[in-house]
Parts: C-alpha cells; sequence; structure tokens
C-alpha cells in the first residue's frame, strides 16, 4: 500500500508497468522521463540484460510537488516481461499501488497478452492482493502497426473488468500519460 | 488523524530517529537509512546529501526481495543480512521485524565487526518500535486524505502529466 510518511509529510506510491516482453513498457517510461519536467523527476534506472532487454526492472521517480502540506511521490517502475523473468517480476509487484498494463496490439502477440495478464492475476493472488482493487488501466500499444487486433478484440480478451483504456503508440508518446494520469488518481482517491 | 494518535505517532517516529542517529554515530558510519520492503526511503540519519536516495532504496529493496528468494532456493527462511564490500566503501543492509531495511554504508573508518554487533542492538531496538508504529499506521491509514487534498492532487497531476 501506498507509505503515508506522516513525520516526513511524504506519500509514495508506487506504480508498475506490467505486459508482454518488448510490448513497449520501457518505452512508455522512457517518455514520460523525456516528457516530465526534470525538476519532478529523478534519474531514470534500468537493470538491463546484455541485449537491452529489461532484467530486473526500470525505475523512475516522479514528485508530484506539495499538495496539503504533503510531498507525493511516484515510483513508476516496469516489469521484465519475458515469460522465464517471473521471479523478479513478482519482486517488483510487492506493494503495488496501481498498474498499467501494456498490451500488444500484433497480430502474433494476442495469445502472449492473454498469458500475462493471467500471469498478473496469479502473481497477485500469491500477495494476497485481488486483482479487482487495485487501480488498472490497459494501454493498447503498438497502434501504428499494419497487422495489429480490432480494439473490441482486445477489450473482450483483456479487459473484462471494464477498466480505463487507451490506444498507444508509445514511441510517439501517444496515449503514455492518459493512463498513467487515470491511474495516479486512482491510487491517490484510494488513500481517502 | 486524532491529535494523540499523532502524537504518539511522532514519539515513535522521532525515537527510530535517535536510534538510527545512534547508530550512526556509534559506527561512525557515512550514512544509516531505513526503507520499506516496497523500496520506498522511511527515514535517515548521517549523511546521504550526495546519496541518489530513491535509487538506492529502490535497490536495497530489490537486493533483499531477490536474494529472499535464493534463500528460498535452498530451503532458508531468509538470509538476513546482506554485506557488499567496496574498496572504499561498504554496504551492511538487515532485515528488522520481517518488514524494513536498515541499510549502513560505512568506509574503511569503521569494522564490518562493529557496525553487525552496532546493528544488531538497534535492531532489537527499533523491533519494538516498529509493531507500535504499524499498528498506527494501519489503523489511521484511511481518513489520511481528504476531499480537498485529492482535487488538489489530481490538478497537480494534471498538469504534471500533460
Amino acid at each position: 500500500m501506498a507509505l503515508i510518511n506522516y513525520s516526513s509529510k511524504e506519500i509514495n506510491c508506487k506504480i508498475v508497468y506490467y505486459g508482454p516482453g518488448l510490448g513497449g513498457k520501457t518505452t512508455n517510461i522512457k517518455y514520460i522521463y523525456s516528457k516530465v519536467n526534470p525538476e519532478n523527476r529523478g534519474k531514470l534506472m534500468s537493470l538491463d540484460t546484455e541485449l537491452d532487454r529489461t532484467l530486473f526492472f526500470d525505475f523512475l521517480p516522479v514528485d508530484l510537488g506539495t499538495v496539503k502540506g504533503f510531498s507525493v511521490h511516484f515510483h513508476l517502475y516496469t516489469v521484465p516481461g519475458q515469460v522465464y523473468y517471473n521471479a523478479s517480476r513478482k519482486l517488483i509487484l510487492k506493494g503495488v499501488d496501481g498498474l498499467i498494463f501494456v498490451a500488444d496490439s500484433q497480430i502474433e502477440r494476442f495469445e502472449d497478452n492473454i498469458d500475462s495478464m493471467e500471469n498478473l492475476n496469479d502473481n497477485l493472488i500469491e500477495y494476497n492482493k485481488k486483482f479487482e482493487e487495485i487501480p488498472l488501466a490497459i494501454q493498447y500499444n503498438k497502434r501504428d502497426l499494419p497487422n495489429i487486433v480490432s480494439l473490441n478484440e482486445l477489450e473482450d480478451a483483456l479487459n473484462p473488468r471494464g477498466v480505463f483504456f487507451c490506444e498507444g503508440v508509445a514511441c510517439e508518446g501517444v496515449g503514455v500519460f492518459e493512463p498513467l494520469k487515470e491511474v495516479s488518481k486512482r491510487v491517490l482517491r484510494k488513500l481517502r | 488523524m486524532p491529535d494523540d494518535r499523532e502524537a504518539s505517532f511522532e514519539r515513535e517516529f522521532q525515537a527510530i530517529k535517535e536510534s538510527l542517529e545512534e547508530l550512526c554515530r556509534e559506527t561512525k558510519a557515512v550514512s544509516v537509512l531505513l526503507i520499506d520492503k516496497a523500496g520506498q526511503l522511511i527515514t535517515s540519519a548521517g549523511n546521504v546529501s550526495s546519496l541518489d536516495i530513491p535509487s538506492f532504496a529502490t535497490l536495497s529493496a530489490a537486493d533483499f526481495a531477490a536474494t529472499s528468494n535464493l534463500a528460498d532456493l535452498i530451503g532458508e527462511h531468509d538470509f538476513s543480512t546482506l554485506f557488499h564490500q567496496g574498496v572504499q566503501k561498504s554496504i551492511y543492509v538487515s532485515l528488522i521485524a520481517d518488514k524494513v531495511i536498515l541499510a549502513v554504508i560505512f568506509t574503511r573508518e569503521t569494522t564490518l565487526g562493529l557496525v553487525r554487533i552496532k546493528v544488531k542492538k538497534t535492531a532489537e531496538k527499533l523491533s519494538g518500535l516498529f509493531e507500535k508504529i504499524f499498528e498506527v499506521l494501519e489503523s489511521e491509514y484511511s481518513g489520511a486524505v481528504d476531499d480537498d487534498f485529492i482535487s488538489e492532487a489530481e490538478t497537480e497531476l494534471d498538469s504534471l502529466f500533460e
């Protein structure tokens, strides 16, 4: 859960980007890094393999500033998407407050999206977290590519909860901030 | 949060801070950091001005989580302490009350043995305090943020993520 530190008047929220490998999670976070005012963000940290795939996680701290005397921080993480990195993926979910699922719209990745969503559910169960209770938004990424699944099909397969979704082209920044804003707001509302 | 509960929370928190400062002084450490298992800094003592705290806190928590899983693979419950030795600086990390990570950054001015003994003493002191503080945190968690806060925070979010 988000940590409210009454003494130092800080609120820290952890938001995790989840989804299949090579779906664009790191691209999302890199775009955010490039666009957010440098005064409001820390260093972007990436723990990559030599092949530039996320090994452990990417991490970007973003400061919202001071609200009613509390300084509010969002810690953005991405998980490694590859199936065989589940151990580290599970670790990153510890203490998660909000989730952004980055789906890969390409036809050949359709099943991978479903597997990843199921894997997310399974991993949350292991932390005794209820999937439905965690603020979630979905970004259907790579909408600029020619060989993509229709939005309706993706929605049917991945969004039975009917959570916020948007179409994205993360490398161009399309649909990057919308899900982040949505989830951040819902995480803060949950503090009430 | 009701005033008396807030006062109690402040008292425990102050006691924790004092314990960390004492540990830092006695071990001549550069700094001492208290981090939750999700990678967020709770508080610190000593000199942290040159340290990238969010990155340090995140990596310490990830480090601990990864080694806990390694422990599991060989049939251990946890590795309660970790030690990373450098040429100039080293880090000694210890798990307290199964919930909080205590990291001590120290130079060659002190020894691992001394750090180990003093951390153990501090850990015992902190464990009791943490039980109280977590009770307060959990019971007062809801209601800490009101409607005004939410609407102001949402406006800030809109302008930050434009």
